[in-house]
């Protein structure tokens, strides 16, 4: 069985300790599910979104859940305070790189499988676009 | 914040003894046991009498202990040096899916070298069947290597019967008795074992020196050649101080080694009762057949590493059969093994007990614990089944 120093920056583990904007979100506006329990990483990101005064839509309250390692959890908390309070075009261009950065860095192994928090930010705004445009046809 | 260490399976603390033992062997005695002069003598004397603990306390003979530089060595050995031997008498081998990655690397990469490899299964509790070994053995069969106990789940094989079935189809038994050596008496001729590996630091001894016993008849070839050091099977200048610490060691068993399972057995049953009590705990291994010392569990819904790191936040020291964890990126092989499906087996923990741990120790690891699962159970989105859909959609604004 594997032996594991810690490998993670203070910042990683100042996530793990306390998360941030952790939990499940009712009527999330989008969520982005990422991962597979197969490979021992999954991710949901929740946002709620809305339109400030001059019409760009913001991200006003983001939430998280994962099943995985110390950086899987780390990155997902660093995400939502990341993108927390950026429009929806802002959070899209956050990259694997600005949240591992942001958390003086991830272990190189981890880089990889463990680093998908962007990846479900970007599901959750591309599930919030399509539900809106579908809500539109709607309309029409 | 108190401090427990339950990672005894990877590796346990030198005894005081031991290190005094050794201490004279670095800078006063620091002859070469080949040299003819009092410092080398001096050396010899050392050498020879840690060479007659090992054997006394397997009742194997002297000349049949062979020092290693480690468990993994002795493993590589044992069973690359059976292969090249015998390699004109067959070319197949045989092992399990459990085995330490000492000894199922060493059987793939012969396989590569064009021998034949079967991998035996085992069951849910990671036995594995004598009576399959009896089936799987061909007319080329030239070794078997089973593990005495598994160091992941503690399961301990039915090593006796299965060396018998060796014997009497005349074939090689080698039994990596890493995790058992100092826990389990072990005595090579009722267990007809061949060969036997062992390392010095599971039992309190330092890193880098193992053994392998090999029987007196063994047709085997050395890994490393030169100046014929350890019957001409492991050349290179003896690691005096090392092979002295793994001697005191196995000498302090002989008086330890009773009460000690006692206790221990005593402090793992607890835990083992009150960890299965937390909601979706299971224990992984067999409950009756395993080592006095081993725990080893899977939470539902919770990955390991996040896991032993909480835990090692609050003071404990575990350790966690996920593939997060690995170098490999792979879960763990025994866990897969004995049926746990990936995501199961990425929720193991895995926590083995040592001379040093108390009931207090206990006590806090119990106290600590379920809350580590709890908190990583808040985080996860699976809350009743790994397919969060059906609690996640009535989330979505319609
Ligand atoms: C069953 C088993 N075999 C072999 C080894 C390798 O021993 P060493 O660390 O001395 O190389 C270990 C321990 O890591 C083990 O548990």
């Amino acid at each position: 069985m594997r032996d594991v120093t810690c490998p993670y920056s203070k910042e990683v583990m100042n996530h793990f300790r306390n998360p941030h904007n952790l939990g499940e979100m009712n009527e999330a506006d989008g969520i982005g599910k990422v991962g597979n329990p197969l490979c021992g990483d999954v991710m949901r990101i929740y946002i709620k979104v809305s339109e400030s005064e001059k019409g760009e839509e913001i991200i006003k309250d983001i939430k998280f859940q994962t099943f995985g390692c110390v950086a899987a959890i780390a990155t997902s908390s660093m995400v939502t305070e990341l993108a927390k309070g950026k429009t929806i075009d802002e959070a899209m261009k956050i990259t694997r790189n600005n949240v591992a950065d942001s958390l003086d860095g991830l272990p190189p192994i981890k880089m990889h499988c463990s680093n998908l928090a962007a990846d479900a930010l970007h599901a959750a705004i591309k599930d919030y676009k399509s539900k809106k445009l579908q809500s539109e046809d709607v309309v029409i | 914040m108190r401090k427990v260490y339950m990672d005894y399976a990877a590796t346990t603390p030198v005894d005081d003894r031991v290190l005094e033992a050794m201490k004279p062997f670095f800078s006063k005695k620091y002859g070469n046991a080949s040299s003819m002069h009092s410092y080398g003598q001096d050396a010899k004397n050392a050498l020879d009498n840690s060479r007659h603990i090992l054997a006394d306390s397997i009742n194997a003979k002297n000349n049949e202990i062979v020092f290693t530089g480690s468990g993994s060595e002795a493993d590589n050995l044992a069973i690359k040096g059976v292969a090249f031997a015998n390699r004109f008498k067959g070319k197949h081998i045989i092992t399990s899916s459990i085995e330490h990655h000492a000894v199922l690397e060493p059987c793939e990469w012969l396989e590569k070298q064009g021998f034949d490899l079967t991998i035996l299964p085992v069951d849910k509790s990671g036995l594995v069947d004598p009576s399959a070994v009896e089936t799987a053995i061909r007319k080329d069969t030239i070794l078997v290597s089973i593990m005495h106990a598994n160091n992941e789940i503690g399961t301990i094989e039915p090593i006796d019967e299965i060396g018998r079935i060796c014997k009497e189809n005349d074939v090689y038994f080698h039994t990596d008795a890493v995790q058992t050596f100092g826990k389990i008496s072990i005595d090579i001729e009722k267990m007809n074992v061949d060969l036997l590996s062992t390392s010095a630091h599971k039992l309190y001894g330092p890193k880098g020196v193992g053994c392998l016993y090999v029987r007196d008849d063994v047709k085997i070839e050395p890994l490393i050649h030169g100046g014929k050091h350890e019957f001409g099977l492991r050349s290179s200048t003896e690691n005096i101080a090392g092979i002295v610490g793994f001697g005191k060691a196995v000498e302090l068993r002989k008086g330890e080694m009773p009460t000690e399972m006692r206790n221990l057995t005593k402090l793992r049953t607890i835990l083992i009762k009150e960890v299965i009590k937390i909601e979706d705990a299971h224990l992984n291994g067999h409950s009756e057949l395993r080592l006095p010392n081993n725990a080893n569990f899977w939470f539902k819904f919770i990955e390991g590493e996040s896991l032993m790191m909480d835990l090692s936040l609050n003071g404990v020291s575990a350790s966690t059969g996920s593939a997060c964890s690995s170098k490999s990126l792979k879960a763990s092989h025994v866990l897969l093994a004995i049926g746990l499906k990936p995501e199961e087996a990425h929720g193991s923990l895995r926590l083995s007990l040592g001379k040093y741990n108390t009931a207090e120790d206990v006590e806090y690891v119990l106290n600590v614990l379920p809350k580590s699962v709890e908190k990583l159970r808040k985080i996860s989105p699976f809350k009743r089944d790994w397919n969060s859909e059906n609690n996640f959609e009535k989330n979505i604004r319609t």
